[in-house]
């Protein structure tokens, strides 16, 4: 061999520039436009790549390392919990179906975040932000693989876990976080890494991950809570990028400022409805709250976001005009979303059920402007109800948002006694709508968003009963046969907390583990 | 306006009326009773008389709720697309201009819920 070995070590920046810059190269025999075929078509103008700075200087040896040391600490610590029955000692056994939630609902999107930012560092000509995404990839794979070996213990132990990736595709409520990510992921490299590394990871991840991983530790969910502080390194690193996607691409050419507001305009709104699931699970499913949906939008996007948007401003980015209509909904937001599992309790994948009278009092302080008012009639009245064997299901299918793919439960800005209808007529087709914005979404690109899987349509269509079913025979029964396309087991893993085998099983278990029995 | 895309782009929407095996959707909802959360969607056949919805559907989509038995029909007011709007019972869906995916809606004067907080 006539390699020459290197004479003397690198020093710490030259070592970072050989081995991520360093290993790009200009190509000889092939056009760049051929080699990177999506980086021009979404109308973004980048002039010079080389003016990308990188957010984290971390190489790939680094990287492995420090992921690893972090690994083998999370895997120690979910071990012990499993090992010791860790799950007795969760507040309530309604506080698992957060968990379900969350598994069902966010975990397959950490995989197609994977998928998204692979994609992008394929596509970006430059050697920095392709580095970056290569490693945000790498952590969302991880994400997603954690938070299933970290959950997988109570799919042990309780029902609606057993098929959380078979659901994530089919179940009526989880096609929201499923098309909000089929969104990005469709979109070019740009748009992905303004909608998910920006509008997503910096502006609202806060309001998804503070919450579960708080809820988690205070409700003795050391599980949830241990790969919660083990992601969040990485979620630093993936906020730094995504602020950076965002000057760096505002700072290439004045053209760019138009697009990008668009981007970060449909981005914030189609984050925030996702956020509808967390918001219920703050204020209804927490046994043990940490604070409310509202005092959370309020610390989190509309001081820290209104701080962010002040700072970009020297760039012409403003504030996203939905921020006004959410301010309008966070005193209802949670109550309108909870309200609508309740009505579907038999359809989901987790339990529902009418908050005890000191939660109820809870909300009405957490919420004293709306929820006496609106919300606890409703919500009394669904006790009452119950208590006489007359437990409300909804069961006629609900018209549902061609955007956000919500059922159309959210009500007029400033209204809160009159549901929200939009609709546009696009080629001899009618299309309806939760919002004004979502309705600006789909004006824009109604050729994206008539191709919406909307659940209930597709239950119509008769595309969503086991092969084989004949939906013309005597005594078919819609309800049951969507259920068992979605492997949802009817009575074991839906319907009311209240009488659910979760219930029995965790009071007996808890009972045997504090008590001689 | 157009989608930016690397060629032409254009689909066939999910929810065309011949995708529905003959029937069309119509969506219903019922003013000031939010324990519904949303509107109902429902498939029927363009053929169905208006008054078979409200004597044969309408009653398992919204009997649970006590303000409904109390309902005069002849003083519900119908809007389509939000506009006031005058159904004709006797005369088919298609007879009364429903088309495919049209949302109407229904306030029932004197009712507003429980404990009249539109629930």
């Amino acid at each position: 061999m006539d390699m020459q070995a290197t004479k003397k070590k690198l020093g710490l920046k030259e070592r970072y520039q050989v081995m991520t810059r360093g290993l790009d190269w200009e190509p000889s025999y092939q056009k760049k436009e051929d080699i990177y075929p999506y980086v021009a078509y979404e109308g973004i103008k980048i002039h010079d790549w080389d003016k990308w700075e990188d957010p984290f200087r971390l190489t790939m040896d680094a990287y492995w390392k420090y992921q690893a040391e972090k690994e083998r600490k999370l895997y120690a610590i979910i071990d012990a919990y499993a090992q010791n029955n860790g799950h007795l000692n969760v507040t309530d056994a309604r506080y698992l179906n957060t968990v379900k939630l969350f598994l069902t609902g966010v975990s397959p999107l950490e995989y197609m975040a994977h998928r998204g930012f692979a994609h992008a560092g394929r596509q970006f000509p430059g050697a920095g932000p392709r580095v970056a995404c290569l490693m945000q990839s790498l952590d969302e794979i991880r994400h997603a693989q954690t938070q299933i070996h970290a959950l997988s213990n109570y799919n042990k132990h309780y029902n609606g876990l057993h098929d959380f990736r078979h659901m994530h595709d089919r179940v009526w409520y989880l096609s929201v976080p499923k098309s909000f990510f089929d969104d990005a992921v469709t979109a070019g490299p740009f748009e992905f890494m303004v909608a998910i590394g920006f509008s997503f990871e910096y502006v609202l991840t806060n309001l998804l991950f503070v919450p579960f991983v708080s809820g988690a530790a205070y409700n003795g969910d050391m599980s949830t809570m241990t790969f919660g502080f083990s992601a969040q390194s990485d979620e630093a690193r993936h906020m730094t990028l995504g602020l950076e996607v965002i000057k760096f691409i505002l700072e290439q050419d004045p053209d760019n400022l138009p697009i990008v507001q668009r981007w970060i305009d449909k981005w914030t709104w189609r984050g925030y409805r996702v956020l509808t699931l967390v918001a219920m699970m703050m204020d209804y499913m927490l046994p043990k709250r940490t604070m409310s949906w509202k005092e959370a939008w309020e610390v989190y996007f509309e001081e820290n976001g209104g701080a962010l948007f002040k700072d970009l401003a020297r760039y012409g980015i403003t504030m996203p005009k939905c921020a006004e209509t959410i301010a309008l909904e966070k005193d209802h937001l949670s109550h309108q979303a909870w309200g609508t599992f309740y009505n579907y309790g038999a359809a989901a994948a987790f339990h529902t059920w009418v908050p005890e009278k000191e939660e109820l009092d809870w909300l009405a302080s957490k919420y004293p402007d709306s929820f006496d008012k609106h919300y606890r009639p409703r919500l009394e009245y669904w006790r009452e109800q119950a208590a006489k064997g007359n437990r409300f299901y909804n069961k006629t299918l609900p018209m549902l948002c061609q955007t956000c793919q919500i059922p159309m439960l959210f009500t007029e800005p400033g209204d809160p006694t009159k549901i929200c209808y939009r609709e546009v007529d696009y080629k001899d087709n009618k299309y309806h709508f939760c919002s004004d914005h979502c309705k600006e979404i789909f004006e824009h690109e109604p050729e994206k968003y008539i191709q919406s899987w909307l659940p209930v349509h597709q239950i119509y269509q008769g595309n969503c009963f086991p092969e084989g079913t004949d939906p013309t025979a005597e005594g078919f029964d819609p309800l049951a046969a969507v259920l068992q396309y979605y492997h949802l087991e009817f009575g074991r893993d839906n319907l009311d907390f209240e009488g659910s085998e979760d219930q029995k099983n965790f009071d007996a278990w808890r009972g045997m583990a504090t008590k001689n029995a | 306006m157009a989608v930016a895309a690397v060629k032409t782009y254009e689909f066939e929407p999910a929810d065309a009326l011949d995708k529905f095996h003959g029937a069309q959707l119509l969506y219903i909802g019922w003013e000031d009773h939010l324990l519904f959360c949303a509107p109902f969607a429902f498939p029927f056949p363009p053929t169905m008389p208006f008054g078979a919805i409200v004597d044969q559907v309408l009653p398992g989509s919204f009997g649970y709720h006590p303000d409904f038995a109390r309902i005069d029909w002849a003083q519900a007011e119908w809007f389509k697309s939000g506009k006031p709007w005058s159904p004709d019972f006797a005369k088919s869906l298609a007879e009364n201009g429903l088309k495919h995916k049209d949302v109407i809606r229904f306030r029932t004067p004197g009712l507003t819920g429980i404990q009249g907080s539109c629930s």
